[in-house]
């Protein structure tokens, strides 16, 4: 075990090295001098003096690269250009109300589409199959900007239910009062093409050999399907789950915007909108790097859900 | 069996049909694929013909009052509801048009103020209502339609024809080739897709269609490419490869002649899978104002602009822009089940 984690751990850094190169290049030669980005922005020339000099602009690029990695090793990337905050700070701040909202979010999500996905497997080419299934395509075609607005207009604006937006103080007051809609609209949106998929992966088992043998043995149908199906469905769904996790960190920026949640996400939109690269590039290592441990936890828990895999 | 079926059966033996007539002939048995084939080509009849001017080539002619109301709704409801206050007081009258007493003065008044640009009286309802400043929803939905379809198609089209060549490259040739670009598709996909898009949208910094599609197109390619390479290293043991190889293909010949044809089917419906995603993306994009030009209006920036007018009260932008977004993502969902059926019938 330890020796596979440490194998996988060494095999992810030319990947890293990938990721880092491939950000430099776009910052660097893509994004062109921040002088010229700042120039509107900062008004002191000072400053943005400053700035070339901390990023080492006039400097050969193989310098640049290793202040960037400096800055990824050691965690700074110095401040925001756009507010002067830290970098740091800024993640520090932001994860908490992101994760506020995503966790209750993916927890109800996946909850939610295994029991629809086993029902309607169960229930396999019936009438109730087919209305879910069609009703799940014409949902995931809908954008989720359409989702978000009508579902803010009528259950917040209209009707009162819920505050439009806003973000509070302690965390029950978050949680209960501020993320009960982006929750309720991010479920809606992730719930339709979950359960498709979910589907297919309890189609797969249904029809296996040990299905049949447990219900020869007289064993209930729920327990054959709570217990026998789901567990050897369960590893499908645990990649889903995963490839979802950091995607939904920084992807959830449509939900964090609109309900103004102070967030990763609508930091990442607040950036790109004014340019602020510190905090784009930041947000791009980390949660790649994110996404790297993401994967080698998942490969960890098909051993966990599954003895019989075997970690190579 | 009888005589005529046997005779039948040789018929169809002599003809030998390809792998597309049969794919076609399984396509026409699925209703539901021809159903959303059609729906399909209306929307590619929409885009060419407004890509050509024939239609909604004036979208932008402020034809109607402000937030004129569809005309299956009527004039008059527009009184009931809530009012921007920048509202005309044509609408007000609560009269068909055509007796509008006010029409004429209005547009007098307006020719005189310099402040309109249309010289002709503007309606007081459209057929699907009109925006802030009076358009035509309507055909501004086909201008979107048009943008966004397009944006989608050429960008899903650019990832396919990237994936392709890296596809082919790293599973027929294998090798530090191979994991030159295995190494390049993981250093893509352990950035998430948004997230990437976000950011080469903030070192770009500047808006536009051409854009869009390059952003959409250049982050794209990893799902087709992991299939097609996965396709190559498949195809290029079996023996009509060895077979090509006897007769002195080269290499691209063997690449691109012989087995392209025989993975097409793969890219194909990876295209349509891709068209419906960077159609969504695109609307995301412009949604946020960094896809498609102020002066383009796409279904993104409709949705951007209805989200403002939903709170006023104006309905109908949203749901054109939704309604045509779901009819073709819906169909072009469908009608890749159905290509994806036809094409490749093993898999149901």
């Amino acid at each position: 075990m330890l020796a596979y984690v440490t194998r996988r751990l060494w095999q992810t850094i030319p990947t890293l090295l990938g990721v880092v190169l491939l950000v430099f290049f776009l910052f660097t030669w893509v994004g062109g001098d921040p002088a010229y980005l700042l120039a509107g922005k900062i008004s002191n020339p000072e400053q943005i003096e400053n700035i070339r000099r901390q990023l080492g602009v006039d400097r050969p690029y193989h310098v640049q690269l290793w202040i960037f990695i400096q800055q990824i090793a050691t965690g700074d990337f110095g401040e925001s250009w756009a507010t002067n905050e830290k970098v740091s700070a800024i993640f520090a701040t932001r994860l908490g109300p992101s994760l506020t909202v995503l966790v209750p979010l993916l927890a109800v999500d996946t909850l939610l589409a295994i029991a629809a996905a086993m029902l309607v497997a169960y229930v396999r080419g019936s009438l109730t199959d087919r209305i879910v299934m069609i009703g799940c395509t014409v949902g995931q075609s809908i954008s989720i900007l359409v989702y978000i607005i009508v579902f803010q207009y009528v259950l917040a604006y209209q009707l009162g239910w819920f505050p439009v937006q806003g973000w509070g103080k302690g965390f029950a007051e978050n949680l209960l009062r501020y993320s009960v809609l982006p929750i309720i609209v991010g479920v809606i949106v992730s719930l339709a093409p979950d359960t498709r998929l979910y589907r297919t992966f309890f189609l797969d088992e249904i029809n296996q050999d040990y299905v049949r043998t447990a219900r020869a043995k007289g064993m209930s149908e729920a327990r054959v399907m709570w217990v026998h199906v789901l567990r050897n469905a369960s590893i499908p769904i645990i990649t889903n789950v995963m490839i979802q996790l950091p995607g939904l960190l920084a992807g959830a920026f449509l939900i964090e915007r609109f309900f103004s949640i102070p967030g990763i996400g609508r930091e990442v939109i607040l950036a790109v909108e004014r340019s602020d690269f510190p905090v784009i590039k930041a947000v791009t290592i980390y949660v790649a790097i994110a996404t790297m441990i993401i994967n080698l936890i998942a490969d960890l828990l098909y051993r966990v859900v599954d003895p019989r895999v075997q970690l190579k | 069996m009888t005589q005529a079926a046997a005779l039948a059966i040789g018929v169809q033996r002599a003809e030998s049909p390809g792998l597309w007539t049969l794919a076609w002939r399984r396509f026409c048995r699925d209703r539901v694929g021809l159903v959303s084939f059609l729906i399909v080509v209306f929307f590619f009849g929409l885009m060419a013909a407004s890509g050509v001017h024939l239609i909604a080539a004036d979208w932008s002619k402020e034809v109607g009052v402000n937030y004129a109301p569809p005309t299956f709704i009527g004039p008059e409801v527009a009184d009931g509801g809530p009012s921007a206050p920048g509202s005309h007081g044509g609408e007000r009258t609560g009269e068909a048009n055509p007796f509008d007493p006010l029409a004429g003065v209005l547009a007098e008044i307006r020719a005189a103020s310099g402040a309109a640009s249309v010289a002709e009286a503007q309606a007081p309802t459209l057929v699907f209502g009109g925006d802030r400043w009076g358009r035509d929803v309507l055909q501004k939905t086909i201008k979107g339609t048009e943008t966004s379809m397009f944006v989608g198609l050429v960008a899903a089209v650019l990832a396919a024809f990237l994936a392709t060549v890296f596809g082919a490259l790293a599973g027929y040739y294998g090798g530090w080739i191979d994991d030159f670009f295995n190494w390049f598709y993981s250093v893509f996909t352990s950035i998430p897709y948004l997230l990437l898009i976000l950011a080469i949208a903030a070192v770009l910094n500047q808006k536009g269609t051409l854009t869009v599609i390059l952003i959409l197109g250049l982050t794209g390619w990893t799902g087709i490419f992991r299939l097609v390479r996965a396709e190559y290293l498949k195809h290029k043991v079996r023996e009509y490869i060895q077979a090509a190889d006897a007769i002195g293909a080269s290499h691209p010949r063997r690449m691109f002649v012989h087995i392209l044809p025989n993975v097409s089917h793969v890219i194909l419906v990876q295209l349509s899978l891709h068209v419906v995603l960077f159609i969504k993306s695109e609307v995301v994009l412009s949604f946020l104002g960094f896809g498609v030009g102020v002066d383009t209006v796409s279904w993104g920036s409709m949705l951007n602009e209805a989200q403002s007018e939903l709170i006023l009260g104006y309905w109908w932008q949203l749901a054109a822009a939704t309604l045509a977004m779901a009819l073709l993502v819906t169909g072009f969902s469908l009608f890749t089940d159905a290509l994806r059926d036809a094409l490749d019938p093993k898999l149901k």
